[in-house]
């Protein structure tokens, strides 16, 4: 991969530092007076999740990070791994382990599409859509003719999720959550 | 602020401030953009011209010192200029290729006084209440709680790891520059513009030495306001030989660091000879700008 500078540091690119791959997240250019000028930069290593804030002397490089993100459906878990096949026309397969999975394993279900990041062609992490439809699989009756009102309860997913929703929630019901919060948005 | 604003806003402070300098005799004079010698600091590199055949034609200046201390030093008297400066690798939201430089000396004026009289050239420019000072020393005390002159390479080193996370090869000098730009400066001049005075003499460039508080300082010093750097000034340094030394250590350190070889200004140091007692400031007009307008970027202000 190709060495980069720290003027050439954007937010997304991604760069090798300590082995990981991580994604810049800020940059920010300092010039004393007088003296040497340096960079104040955010890295998301993305093996972890983690946000480290280093710096360096501008003009310092680093090494970019062989990462790409590819669509890719979720087909089933053999027990230690979970497998993906690419959506592109291609059919490669990928296997997760449990580290790249991570929390999203909450969220996977048969046939839904899923950004998978690639490090060096293996997976390290899994990201979900930001809206799904899931299945009630348990939750207390409903209420009935409490429509309206607020109130919540928690309800079991298909995929596993535990999600706060309206009282008069039945289970069989397909709902659409959000992801990123894990809150109820409506019905399918 | 759309275009006609910001036209307005330049033009206006360009007015305010020769009519400052006019009613104190500071003439404006106009300098050489393109000079056969750049300043030798190791930090600052500047483009240069080149013509048409690839001939070198020259540097661009990063600052008008060397050609106004040259006027200075033939009788010229007080003298200020309006003009653009080139400095490469500094791009940011506050650093340009190209800036705009306000710079001026007054002969006979130690540093207090011209500091004084920048103090009332902000409340003109800037609607501000007056400069206030702190010297580098106390500052150093305010935010990191030691003294930059006389702590451990220990100390210094470890806060520069805890503050920047940085542990990789730096001088005492550098790990201080750094530490001062991320957690003195930006601390600075929030009620009223604020001079950080008496700087170590290793960062002395062009000022002179004097003692302070016990210290070997420079007298040079940075003005700030709203955490925001916008000039940088000496009692003038006006000892050839000193001067001549100090080039030399710069460019033993761009050896050191690998960075270009640069000419050293020759015309320069044979006029320090006859340059008169002075202090001068160099002020960044495109900052200045940036704070007239309330603005945080200088993208706001600019016109191109």
């Amino acid at each position: 991969m190709a060495n980069y500078s720290t003027n050439e540091f954007k937010q997304g690119l991604k760069v090798l530092l300590e082995g990981d791959p991580c994604s810049i997240v800020e940059n920010e250019f300092v010039k004393p007076g007088k003296g040497q000028a340096f960079n104040r930069v955010k890295l998301k290593n993305l093996m972890t999740g983690r946000v480290w804030e280093r710096t360096f002397k501008s003009g310092e490089s680093l090494e970019g990070a062989d990462v790409m993100d590819t669509d890719m459906e979720y087909l089933y878990n053999d027990g230690e791994f979970w497998h993906f096949m690419a959506t592109d026309g291609s059919f490669e397969q990928h296997a997760a382990d449990a580290k790249a999975v991570g929390d999203t394993v909450k969220w996977l279900k048969e046939q839904e599409s899923y950004v998978v990041t690639l490090f060096n062609g293996a997976p390290i992490a899994i990201t979900p859509p930001n809206h799904i439809d899931l299945l009630v699989a348990q939750t207390d009756p409903g209420l009935k003719g409490d429509t309206a009102q607020g109130g919540s309860k928690p309800a079991t997913m298909a995929s596993g999720a535990v999600v706060q929703v309206p009282l008069f929630i039945e289970e069989g019901e397909t709902l659409k959550i959000d992801t990123r919060t894990g809150k109820y948005i409506s019905r399918a | 602020m759309d275009l006609s604003e910001r036209i307005a806003l330049q033009a206006r402070t360009k007015a305010q401030i020769r009519a400052f300098f006019d009613a104190r005799n500071v003439t404006e004079v106009t300098v050489p953009s393109v000079m056969p010698a750049p300043v030798t600091d190791p930090y600052i590199e500047v483009p240069r011209a080149i013509g048409p055949d690839g001939a070198h034609l020259g540097y661009l200046q990063s600052s008008p010192e060397y050609a106004m201390k040259r006027l200075l030093a033939q009788g010229s008297g007080d003298i200020f200029t309006i003009t653009p400066a080139w400095r490469i690798d500094e791009v940011g939201p506050r650093h340009r290729t190209e800036f705009t430089l306000l710079e001026y000396y007054r002969v006979g004026f130690t540093g207090a006084q011209l500091r004084d009289e920048v103090s009332q050239l902000m409340q003109t420019l800037l609607d501000c209440p007056s400069a206030t000072q702190i010297s580098y020393r106390d500052a150093f005390i305010r935010e990191l709680g030691w003294c930059p002159f006389e702590a451990a390479d220990a100390v210094v080193f470890e806060t520069l790891r805890q503050q920047l996370n940085y542990t990789g090869e730096i001088s005492r000098t550098g790990a201080l520059q750094w530490l001062c730009a991320c957690c003195v400066e930006p601390q600075l001049g929030h009620q009223a513009p604020c001079f950080l005075t008496h700087y170590p003499a290793e960062q002395a460039a062009l000022a002179r030495h004097l003692e302070h508080q016990g210290q070997a300082c420079a007298d040079r010093f940075e003005l700030f306001y709203r955490g925001v750097e916008l000039g940088n000034g000496y009692w003038e340094l006006t000892d050839p030989d000193e001067q001549r030394a100090r080039f030399e250590a710069d460019l033993a350190q761009r050896a050191l660091e690998g960075s270009p070889q640069v000419p050293i200004d020759e015309a320069l140091l044979t006029s320090l000879v006859e340059l008169p007692e002075c202090s001068g400031i160099a002020l960044g007009l495109d900052r200045i700008w940036m704070l007239a307008a309330e603005a945080d970027e200088l993208s706001q202000v600019s016109l191109f």
